[in-house]
């Protein structure tokens, strides 16, 4: 797996193996979940997020972890306990995929609206009709909207990485808001890789105690989740929109905060790969990226200037830091596993809206893939390159199923 | 009476049960409680941003999930070894149909929570529409009478014996009228270290169609024919039982309230009266309520 891919600076750097281990991702996040010292974990089986919360259960089991763990009747039910503990001054954990975020949908809003920093891994998987257990983003960008923040992960070692940075974005007073750090359910959960653990010691340092101004407490009552009428709602979603706005300079601070104590960086809220002087410019979220960066690479080497661009918060969408590193791209290309029927796709509408106002008139041309679980090869990349090369001239096609098997249709 | 922990200046409708029902456990839980509603009339009414009548920590989150978040509530007081009461406060429609679920899984789990039914038999808070809880033939705006219709087509769910079934260990039925009952009944079960569920006889004035001085008469005579037993389980078994000295015809207590009118007005409704006076009569046997 690649080392961290753009700043130059981090390009010299050999990398620190000093705690370098391989494990499954879902142990590593385990792991990186342990050194955030949750007080309450709950959580439900589904595939492929279980291994994480059977990990956790066994360090909990072990004694190795000082968290309860509650094992409970749905994953509607696993999100409502935290709600609860949350509320009640717990630092509060669990990780669920596709059907599980469906069915935690309406407590997603809950816990955005009374703004309780849970963090939870998402293992990304396609959802049903027809089942499929497999990797796809349709599930979190689903969930786009419901007012948590969301860090799209590339590797293992970042998958780690941001579950610590979540904790300090969610619980930063400003913010107050949860977060979904999204992982390739099997390609990141599943995968053995050598990831550097997290130290239990620096991360406590990392990571202050979480010390919630209010909570359930009778020394003090106050009330939770009281209704708010059209005189007052308004107010509630505009400061959650303002603590989102807010969180764009909160994740680049934790960010380099995080580079500063355990001396890894991704990127804030983007990142690129070979862009600087890039004319056909890939966008991209999650672990695709290194079958990207190699399709870049090849591609480089014939003379063809192609570069990518990480988004790592999709939200906060990061507007200002795209139109950035985006002014210089002759054309686009969006890649993503998730399509909104009867639209076109999450990133590539977002991304088109971030631009429209700005000065930028790239074409823009956008393809999902990957859905279910088809693999995304380095041919599907190439392929990308060419039509987007030639979009350059004429769009074609602005958004189509570019791994579409035309013989079964 | 000390002060109560529900404040005065609460919007639910005059001759509610509701308020009265939650300022009695409140009374007995005392102020060091915590209370965790589904959505409810209860919620509506109480709690108007920016105004609260609680004066004990209260959390609401949804319709469906009470039990739930009451489960990490208390899990995080234990973590914290706090001995505060942690108590759910819901309707029927929550308790009964769309938070069996969540009901089921802190039952089982064994958490140290009072769950506390203020049942009044239908959606009231939408608009009166048929619940699990809602009794035989009783009028809702989704089992109306009409020329194919007698109302509600059902008896009423066996709450108690679900919570039993879960081996919650103090399970009891309530009733608004009977006051002392109830708050000896919510001490009870908050000295339990386990689950505990109370189901709360509660009449809505709007649900039930009844004059707002005579809530509590409507809710005695529900005691008082035997349709509703005032009974108290530990462990499964029956412990205690509060008698009627003279069993009440149903027709008494169907009388008081409009939801049964059409029973009195249909020729069909003769024969429903003695279905329902014969579940009144199986309760009397059963509970042996009478001496």
């Amino acid at each position: 797996m690649s080392q961290k891919m753009s700043s130059q600076a981090y390009a010299d750097k050999p990398a620190r193996s000093a705690n370098m281990k391989v494990v499954e991702g879902s142990y590593a996040v385990a792991h990186a979940v342990m050194c955030c010292l949750p007080d309450v974990i709950s959580a439900y089986p589904i595939t492929p997020q279980t291994h994480i919360v059977e990990h956790l259960s066994q360090m909990v089991a072990d004694g190795e972890l000082d968290s309860e763990f509650l094992t409970v009747d749905s994953e509607f039910s696993a999100l409502s306990v935290l709600v609860g503990a949350s509320a009640a001054g717990a630092r509060s954990y669990s990780s669920t995929t596709s059907q599980g975020l469906a069915l935690m949908y309406e407590v997603l809003y809950n816990v955005s609206g009374m703004r309780l920093p849970i963090v939870m891994n998402v293992a990304n998987r396609a959802l049903s009709a027809p089942l499929n257990i497999w990797n796809d983003q349709q599930d979190s960008i689903g969930a786009r909207d419901v007012g948590w923040l969301q860090i799209y992960v590339e590797d293992v070692q970042e998958a780690v990485d941001a579950t610590l940075q979540a904790y300090k974005i969610a619980e930063d007073p400003a913010i107050r808001t949860p977060i979904m750090v999204c992982m390739d359910g099997y390609i990141l959960t599943h995968v053995y890789e050598p990831v550097e653990l997290l130290d239990k010691e620096l991360s406590r340092e990392f990571l202050p105690p979480f010390q919630p101004e209010n909570i359930l407490d009778p020394s003090d009552p106050k009330t939770f989740g009281a209704f708010a009428d059209p005189t007052t709602y308004t107010e509630f979603r505009y400061l959650q929109f303002e603590a989102q706005q807010k969180a764009l300079g909160t994740i680049e601070k934790v960010a380099k905060e995080f580079e500063e104590t355990f001396g890894r960086y991704y990127g804030g809220l983007v990142d690129s790969y070979r862009a600087e002087d890039a004319e056909i410019v890939i966008v991209t979220m999650g672990s695709v990226i290194g079958t990207i960066k190699d399709a870049i690479d090849a591609k480089r080497a014939e003379g063809k200037k192609v570069g990518l661009v990480k988004v790592r918060s999709y939200r906060p969408f990061p507007v200002q830091a795209l139109r950035k590193t985006l002014k210089d791209a002759s054309v686009i290309a969006v890649l993503e596993k998730d399509v909104a029927i009867g639209g076109e796709a999450g990133l590539l509408t977002d991304l088109k809206a971030a631009l429209y106002n700005s000065s930028i008139r790239t074409p823009i041309i956008g393809f999902t893939a990957g859905l279910g679980g088809r693999d995304i090869t380095i041919k599907d990349i190439r392929k990308i390159v060419e039509k987007a090369d030639a979009a350059r001239k004429k769009i074609e096609s602005e958004f189509e199923f570019l791994d579409l098997r035309m013989e079964i249709l | 009476m000390e002060k109560s922990l529900l404040a005065p200046g609460h919007r639910a409708c005059a001759g509610c049960a509701m308020p009265t029902t939650i300022k009695l456990v409140l009374d007995a839980a005392g102020p060091n409680t915590i209370v965790v509603s589904p959505t409810s009339c209860l919620e509506v009414t109480t709690t108007p941003f920016p105004e609260s009548a609680w004066c004990v920590p209260w959390i609401h989150s949804l319709f469906e999930n009470a039990a739930a978040v009451a489960s990490g509530v208390e899990v995080m007081l234990k973590r914290k070894c706090k001995d505060t009461n942690v108590v759910v406060i819901g309707g029927d429609g929550s308790t009964f149909d769309i938070g069996m679920g969540s009901n089921s899984g802190m039952f089982e789990r064994g958490h140290k929570i009072l769950y506390v039914c203020y049942d009044n038999e239908a959606y009231m808070n939408t608009g009166v529409q048929r619940s699990g809880s809602t009794p035989f033939c009783a009028q809702t705006t989704t089992t109306p009478s009409g020329s194919k219709s007698l109302g509600n087509p059902r008896p009423k769910k066996d709450m108690p014996a679900i919570a039993m079934a879960h081996k919650v260990p103090y399970v009891a039925t309530a009733s608004v009228a009977y006051p002392v009952d109830l708050r000896r009944k919510v001490k009870a079960a908050l000295r339990v270290n386990g689950p505990s569920y109370i189901q709360v006889n509660a009449p809505c004035i709007t649900g039930w169609t009844f004059d707002a001085g005579t809530m509590i008469e409507v809710a005695r005579l529900a005691v008082e024919t035997g349709l509703w037993p005032l009974a108290e389980w530990v462990n499964g078994e029956l412990v205690g039982v509060k008698k009627v000295r003279r069993a009440k015809p149903v027709e008494e207590y169907l009388k008081s309230q409009g939801r049964y009118r059409h029973l009195f007005k249909r020729p069909e409704g003769a024969d429903i009266l003695k279905q329902i006076q014969a579940m009144a009569d199986a309760n009397i046997a059963k509970y042996k309520l009478a001496d």
